[in-house]
């Protein structure tokens, strides 16, 4: 008789529910693991943190985005960043959440509303202005003056560039 | 004593700087040409007076008199002595004698040059230069004064000041507290006085056009007078600017050169208006034309450089509150308010003297298209201004902070940057006076075929980014239309005289420095451009923590992390310093030692890239230092800045163009002369 057959024949019908229990078990945590590591997302990057930190400034120090800052506290932000991402929240979300929290000024630029429209119309605004202003002195310069262009007429002041004109003229 | 020596110094200073104020003035209205030279004489006495200060303070810093307040707040004992004289400009108190300091040199400069011709104007440059150093002074002696002491009192209170209060003792603090680490770099010595220099030399082109203003003397003799004067501070400034830029890549980490701060645009807005006025006054000198917008122009100038001293060292646009308890907030926009309106009130009594003495006659004349690259200048110098300012406004109307970040200044000022290259490209093919699309098009069809040309081998090469390749059609263009301005006049001279090439070139240069050192400039201009267009549009960045011997990829960069030491260095410096080795494609090409330097006196963390520098690519390696740094494991940023180093390159070139068209010009009266007199000694000889 096989030497195994004997080992199987001492063990008890306990011995061996309790191992098939065991087994199944074992296999439900194992397959548990494994679905659950295939639902939840992996852990976010540096990268994927950092893409959304640099969007963020931060609250704290002047002018300094969130994914160069070196303090304590921008530390933990990119932390919060990690861990709203793992949570599944989106850019977006994780955007709002922070204005929600420390006021607009974590954004790059203030959002379009209210006041915040100063900051996007004034520029071109002048711009527009200036330009304007520079149109109508051309026009203005442009009408035939009684005085005549006198410098126009005149040779340029710089003799050399004068001549150098000329040479290349004759080329 | 030698505290006291030097506050004593400053205060005579402020005196004799009042005396000169009134003396000026009191001899000019006169007619007393005795009491203008007694002027001239006590500005000429400003600069030794200051330099006394200036060497009281630094005595103090080398000496290490921490019981000096400003001294103690600056320097250690860990510091080299070349830091503690250079922490002369490291504090705001410091760096406001420092201001001083050169501009009585500037002042002392001037009152030494030939003035001959120009007497009616020196009383009033002496009055302009005199109230801007006596300002100054005032800041210093009232407000920021860098001699005040420390005194401790029985309850172990410290105050600073100059006298002693009654019941305290002189205070000797056992160290100080350093210079700021992010300070210690070498750019950031030199970056500080360059700047400054940009900021006083602009000074004297604006007291010359006051002096014209309330003289009366409007032709164009200030504009020649001070056209050296204005290079030589647009030169400073331009330094300052690289200087800065290089400085933050070195030391801030976060693999840039230029993050649009308040203070660095508060340095950069002088140097636009700058910029503009630059190329009006050529308007003027060759046509007679813009008389108003010049003197508009520089006035602006001046008041930046005001504006831009006291944002660089004081900070206090970041709140309202930090403005409200800022003893000099109130007095610099005081004296910037003061000052604008009394030169447009100088101006709009002149008004009608500064007529044109011609007409525009063409859209594309030169002068036209110089109008349009002030137009410009000014449309960046009001996306800056307001970007800086909107935060303050905002908090004064809402109480919310605002941040008006890179993205706000990238988009709003992209298209007027690209504006000013096609100008660039354009206007120096534009004939002064009278300009058509025939003549123009004559002139720029062939650069404007190269520059196609460029562009369709950087397609071919696999560039699909449309901005791009916009960028770099325009730096093409602007390229191909100065070297084509440069072959033109080489070859002119070549067939003329026979001369060499090399040597034509030479030449060509040499008799006419201001148009082609700005040329130069132009030249510069476009490398700047492409190494701008590489890090904005092609940086790639990757972060990742490794353990030892672990990789990490960046394009075709795979680098990996050999081992990392920590240890304290002898000036009070905890340094970590990582090796990692790179290979290119597959192939090592060497280590890079990326470090943080944390310093024990100020408590402050510093980051040192490693960087691996080809004209390709700049490959930049952060050891970042907020994450647990062990050799075990560390966690890295690296950047891949494509063609920064067109950038660099194109700086020097810029500085190079700044100088060839600063040079002094030999006068040709002095070379018929020596001409002559060396026939004669042939002759005789």
């Amino acid at each position: 008789m096989p030497v195994g057959s004997l080992f199987l024949r001492g063990l008890s019908k306990k011995v061996w529910v309790s191992s098939l229990i065991y087994l199944i078990l074992m296999l439900l945590i194992f397959f548990s693991t494994v679905n659950a590591q295939e639902l939840t997302p992996n852990a976010p990057s540096d990268n994927e943190v950092n893409a959304i930190a640099k969007q963020l400034y931060c609250p704290v120090c002047e002018n300094t985005p969130l994914d160069v800052c070196p303090t304590q506290a921008c530390s933990e932000w990119r932390e919060l960043i990690r861990e709203k991402l793992a949570s599944g929240w989106d850019e977006s979300q994780i955007k709002a959440y922070f204005v929600e929290q420390f006021g607009d000024r974590v954004l790059a630029t203030p959002p379009a509303r209210g006041i915040n429209w100063l900051v996007y119309i004034i520029p071109p605004l002048a711009f527009i202005f200036g330009g304007i202003v520079l149109f109508r002195a051309f026009r203005t310069w442009k009408k035939p003056a009684e005085m005549g262009d006198k410098n126009l007429a005149q040779p340029s002041s710089d003799e050399y560039i004068n001549r150098l004109e000329e040479e290349l003229r004759k080329l | 004593m030698i505290a006291d020596f030097g506050y004593g110094a400053l205060i005579v200073t402020l005196l004799v700087s009042v005396y000169g104020i009134g003396a000026a003035f009191y001899g000019a209205r006169k007619n007393l040409p005795a009491w203008v030279e007694s002027a001239r004489l006590a500005m000429l006495l400003t600069f030794p007076l200051v330099t006394i200060s200036a060497l009281c303070i630094i005595f103090l810093l080398v000496n290490g008199n921490y019981e000096v307040e400003y001294v103690s707040s600056v320097t250690s004992s860990s510091m080299p002595t070349y830091l503690r004289i250079t922490a002369l400009w490291g504090g705001q108190a410091g760096s406001l004698v420092f201001w001083s300091w050169l501009m009585a040199l500037f002042a002392t400069a001037v009152t030494l040059r030939n003035w001959h011709r120009d007497r009616e104007f020196l009383p009033w440059v002496i009055v302009v230069s005199l109230v801007t150093l006596a300002f100054f002074l005032i800041l210093i002696i009232f407000f920021e004064n860098p001699f005040q002491k420390l005194w401790l009192f029985p309850d172990n209170q410290v105050v600073a000041g100059l006298s002693q209060p009654a019941g305290s003792v002189l205070f000797f603090p056992r160290d100080g507290q350093g210079l700021n680490p992010l300070l210690r770099h070498p750019g950031m010595i030199i970056h500080p006085p360059m700047l400054y220099l940009g900021f006083v030399s602009f000074v004297i082109p604006y007291a010359f056009a006051i002096a014209a203003l309330i003289t009366g003397r409007t032709d164009d003799r200030w504009i020649r007078v001070t056209r050296r004067w204005t290079l030589i501070a647009w030169l400073f400034l331009s330094l300052g600017l690289i200087l800065g830029g290089r400085w933050a890549y070195d030391v801030l980490g976060w693999g840039g050169y230029w993050g649009w701060d308040p203070v660095e645009i508060a340095a950069f807005m002088p140097w636009l208006t700058g910029t503009a006025f630059l190329h009006s006054v050529m308007i003027q000198e060759k046509r007679g034309m813009l008389k108003h917008w010049n003197m508009v122009l520089i006035i602006l100038t001046y008041c930046l450089v005001i504006f831009g001293t006291f944002l660089t060292r004081s900070g206090v646009l970041s709140s309202v509150h930090a403005f409200a308890q800022s003893a000099i907030g109130p007095l610099f926009f005081g004296f910037i308010g003061l000052t604008f309106i009394t030169s447009l009130s100088l101006l709009l009594k002149r008004w009608d003297e500064l007529k044109s003495e011609t007409q525009m006659t063409s859209w594309l004349s030169r002068e036209a298209l110089f109008l349009l690259n002030n137009l410009l200048f000014m449309g960046i110098l009001i996306v800056c201004f307001w970007g800086v300012m909107f935060p303050l406004v905002s908090e004064i109307f809402t109480g919310l902070k605002k941040t008006v970040g890179p993205p706000f200044y990238e988009r709003a000022t992209g298209p007027l940057w690209a504006g000013l290259l096609i100008l660039m490209a354009i206007a120096p093919l534009a004939a002064w006076g009278h300009s058509t699309i025939k003549t123009l098009g004559r002139a720029i069809w062939k650069p404007f075929v190269l520059s196609l040309v460029g562009i369709i081998l950087l397609i071919v090469s696999g560039i699909k980014s449309v901005p791009a390749l916009l960028g770099f059609w325009l730096a093409f263009f602007v390229a191909a239309v100065t070297l084509q301005e440069f072959w033109r006049g080489t070859r002119a001279r070549h067939s003329r005289s026979g001369e060499s090439y090399p040597l034509a070139l030479w030449r060509l240069v040499g008799r006419n420095r201001p148009r082609y050192g700005g040329y130069v400039i132009h030249i510069g201009v476009v490398l700047m451009a492409f190494g701008i267009i590489g890090i904005e549009l092609f940086q790639h960045e990757t972060q990742g923590t490794l353990s030892q011997g672990e990789k990490i990829q960046l394009g075709e960069y795979t680098l990996t992390y050999e081992s990392l030491s920590i240890f304290d260095s002898n000036d009070g410096r905890n340094v970590a310093r990582a090796v990692l080795s790179v290979e290119e494609n597959g192939k090592y090409v060497g280590e890079l030692f990326p470090r943080r330097d944390y310093f024990f006196e100020s408590q402050q963390p510093m980051t040192i890239p490693g960087i691996k520098s080809t004209w390709e690519d700049d490959l930049y390696v952060i050891l970042v230092d907020w994450q647990p740094i062990t050799s075990q494991g560390a966690t890295f940023k690296i950047y891949r800045n494509p063609l920064v180093n067109f950038m660099w390159l194109g700086g020097i070139i810029f500085i190079l163009g700044t100088l060839i068209a600063a040079w002094p010009t030999k006068d040709i009266e002095t070379v018929r002369t020596r001409e002559r007199h060396e026939i004669l000694v042939g002759a005789t000889g």
